[in-house]
């Protein structure tokens, strides 16, 4: 018996609702940039959930995609943490605000 | 004659000297190069002035040369060398100009041969006397006679009025220059004056008479329209004689301050600080005969005004009395000298003021000799002593300084007027003149010959004679003055004591043509012109030789009484002076004259210069401090209105600007977890109005 379709769209909701959390309160950067991976994989779930409904390949194709781009961000994402870390000695981006005006 | 269209380059030799010394001397030339360079100028000048002198006879035969102008009737050559100051057309239409031009007549030959020769001896004689002074000073020392010379020259040649008062300057300030040679050195321990002081006072005392002189000049051209001396005194003769009289005053001053007249002559025994050599050249023999050869210049002008000539003569004879008693107590050698310059220059100037024009020039010459010859003796004695210049601590030098003594015993005599030395024949003729105008200043020249005789004889005993008081220090270092020092010293004698052969008067010559050559050879200027001949010639022979007699004794006992106070009893002078104390007191303090202008003259001007310091300090400076104040007060104004109301508006469009920003501001916190906030916040408002309004 199959899982309805709509406890994967609510569990998938909870977890993009997780990373949205964690992104908005943590203080860590690397913290942040796992809660953005959260928040991609809640959307990998739905490509993939309606993929398998709608008998279709390109939802896990996609899917596929995102996790290598998600990689490549976050290996971008590492290398700024690690500069900031170089710099300021702190990855705590509530430290980093030079941007106020 | 080619000689007289070098008459330019008599002055300029000198000048090339004091060019080449002062440039160069002291740093390249060695310190013979510095003596020869400036002997060598003057000896050229005085080779190119004796050549012009030998041709003036001749010069009416000169062929026709470019600038050279020759009245035969005067004997009388003029170079013109170029315009100098062009003025224009008078208002009668003449062209009136200021050339730069040389005249050279009997008078100028007479004082162009005088200053040359003796310059040139007293020249040799310096490389001698400043042997011992460092490279600088010594070059410096004769760039200055250089130039000395050169002004001289100028004055002596000058053609016109401005042209011999450049000269006049000239020397003036080479007379400042060397008198405060030594300007480091103290020259008066009592009255606490420097070398530097003297140079001041003799410049000064000259400026005063020097804006006589220009004033003079003024008048002149003022009352004829002309500078130029002949053209002057070719027209005294329709001037009034108030302007005339005028004229010849004013010129008198300038004349009292050159040639040490009353009241100017200050500064003629304070400028003995210079070195002997200079004293020698223009403290006796050159400048200060200046005035008198001036006065000698105008003569047609003073002729015509007669108060003027009387003028003249009393102050010369005053002068030559004043010094003369003043002289006779100094205890300096060349203090001594000094007065007796005065005194002589006093006689010169009685001679011009009753008339003996040529009997004062003649006095000049001779003078010009014999005076030369005492400083110079009197600077080898000092020499010889190491710088000591009190003759009470001289005495018995005759046998150590031979040469010295011998010239200075020819000099002395010379001077006393004992036939037949110069002096006396010169002397002769201004007491003769004198005699002739008035028997009241024939007694003051006589008294003032007998001084004149009583006081040098005394400064020969002291200095040469008696016991020797000087210091064992000077005795080790004495010695008799080096041959350069020694010649010039012997041709001097010889020309003192044969000098006046060429004015004999004539009562006295065996023949005509001996008679009073000199006096003939100068008429030309004298009478040329249509001046009235100078003193009316009086023939009394036996008048003549009779006052003749009488000024020999009374220079003879003149020096008989030195002779008795100084050498036979020699306790006399101290005894004498003990006696008549207020007298001897006052002669030794000079009249106390210096005090007098001291508190008449400079205590006035000290307090008019401390009257205007404060007038300076309290008025104008308070006038032009209330200017800064007023500017000052102003200014605050415009700072408040500039910070408050200019600055203002600026800053309130800043403020406002920043004001409107303020709450922009603090949307950029800088926290990129609040924007991300506001984002999602945002995407939720888009989504929420989104769906409710397609109504799901």
């Amino acid at each position: 018996m199959p899982v309805p379709p709509s406890h994967i769209l609510v569990f998938s909701l909870l977890l993009f609702a997780v990373g949205v959390l964690g992104v908005l309160t943590r203080r860590n950067a690397i913290v942040i940039l796992m809660s953005i991976e959260l928040m991609m994989n809640s959307a990998n779930i739905n490509f993939i959930m309606f993929g398998q409904r709608l008998h279709a390949m390109s939802g896990q194709v996609f899917s596929i995609f995102t996790i290598a781009v998600a990689a490549g961000e976050v290996a971008v994402g590492l290398a700024i943490v690690l500069a900031l870390f170089r710099n300021r000695d702190t990855i705590h981006v509530d430290e980093v605000h030079i941007m106020k005006g | 004659m080619a000689f007289l269209g070098w008459l330019f380059t008599i002055p300029l030799f000198p000048a090339a000297g004091f060019a080449i010394n002062g440039l160069l001397g002291g740093r390249v030339l060695p310190r013979k190069a510095v003596g020869y360079v400036a002997c060598g100028a003057v000896l050229l000048s005085f080779l190119v002035s004796l050549g012009a002198v030998l041709g003036l006879g001749g010069a009416a035969q000169l062929p026709a040369t470019p600038g050279l102008t020759v009245d035969a009737e005067a004997h009388r050559v003029t170079q013109v060398l170029g315009s100098w100051m062009p003025m224009g057309r008078s208002a009668s239409g003449e062209e009136m100009s200021v050339d730069w031009a040389f005249a050279l007549d009997p008078l100028s030959a007479v004082m162009l041969l005088v200053v040359t020769g003796v310059g040139f001896l007293i020249h040799v004689y310096s490389t001698g006397y400043m042997a011992h002074e460092p490279p600088p000073a010594h070059a410096r020392f004769f760039a200055y006679l250089n130039l000395f010379m050169a002004m001289m020259l100028t004055l002596v040649l000058g053609a016109s009025l401005p042209v011999v008062f450049v000269g006049w300057e000239g020397v003036g300030l080479c007379s400042y220059l060397l008198i405060g040679f030594y300007y480091d050195r103290m020259f008066d321990e009592k009255t606490r004056m420097s070398c530097a002081d003297a140079g001041r006072k003799a410049f000064i005392t000259n400026r005063i008479g020097d804006v006589g002189f220009v004033l003079g000049m003024l008048t002149l051209f003022w009352a004829t329209g002309t500078l130029d001396i002949q053209g002057v005194l070719a027209k005294v003769g329709g001037l009034p004689t108030g302007v005339c009289t005028a004229a010849a005053l004013l010129l008198f001053v300038g004349a009292c301050g050159k040639s040490a007249q009353i009241p100017l002559y200050v500064w003629l025994p304070d400028a003995m600080a210079g070195p002997t050599p200079v004293s020698a050249l223009i403290h006796a023999a050159t400048m200060v005969t200046a005035g008198v050869y001036v006065t000698c210049r105008m003569a047609p002008l003073y002729l015509h005004a007669p108060g003027a000539m009387l003028t003249v003569a009393i102050v010369g004879a005053l002068t030559a009395l004043f010094a003369a008693s003043i002289a006779l107590v100094q205890t300096d050698i060349k203090k001594v000298l000094a007065y007796s310059t005065v005194s002589q220059l006093g006689y010169m100037m009685l001679a011009a003021g009753v008339g003996a024009f040529s009997a004062g020039a003649f006095h000049l010459m001779t003078h010009a000799f014999f005076k030369a010859l005492l400083f110079l003796g009197a600077g080898s004695v000092i020499h010889a002593l190491s710088g000591e210049q009190d003759i009470r601590k001289m005495g018995g030098l005759d046998k150590h300084v031979p040469w010295t003594h011998h010239t200075f015993v020819i000099a002395t005599l010379a001077i006393a007027g004992i036939f037949p030395l110069s002096g006396f024949f010169s002397k002769d003729e201004i007491l003769w003149a004198a005699f002739n105008r008035s028997p009241i200043l024939w007694l003051i020249g006589a008294v003032t010959a007998g001084m004149t005789a009583f006081y040098m004889w005394r400064l020969y005993i002291l200095v040469f004679r008696g016991e020797e008081r000087f210091s064992e220090e000077a005795r080790h270092h004495l010695h008799e003055s080096p041959r350069t020092m020694t010649v010039p010293l012997a041709v001097l004698a010889v020309l003192a004591a044969i000098g006046g052969f060429v004015g004999i008067p004539g009562a006295i010559a065996w023949t005509d043509g001996m008679a009073d050559r000199f006096g003939r050879y100068l008429a030309p200027v004298f009478e040329a012109g249509g001046a009235a001949h100078g003193h009316e010639a009086v023939h009394a022979p036996g008048l003549e030789i009779g006052l003749m007699a009488v000024s020999l004794l009374i220079a003879v006992s003149g020096l008989l009484l030195g002779w008795i106070f100084y050498e036979r009893r020699p306790e006399m002078p101290a005894l004498l002076a003990e006696r008549l104390n207020g007298l001897y007191r006052l002669l030794a303090g000079k009249y106390y004259v210096d005090e007098l202008y001291g508190k008449i003259v400079l205590a006035p001007y000290d307090a008019l210069c401390r009257g205007a310091f404060l007038f300076d300090k309290w008025v104008l400076d308070g006038i032009v401090n209330a200017a800064g104040y007023v500017t000052l007060a102003t200014s605050y104004i415009s700072v408040g209105f500039d910070t408050y109301v200019v600055d203002g508006l600026v800053n309130m469009a800043g403020y406002t600007v920043r004001g409107f920003s303020w709450m922009f501001r603090k949307l950029q916190t800088g926290f990129v977890q609040s924007y991300a906030t506001a984002m999602i916040f945002g995407i939720f408002v888009l989504v929420s109005v989104y769906l409710l309004s397609t109504g799901h």
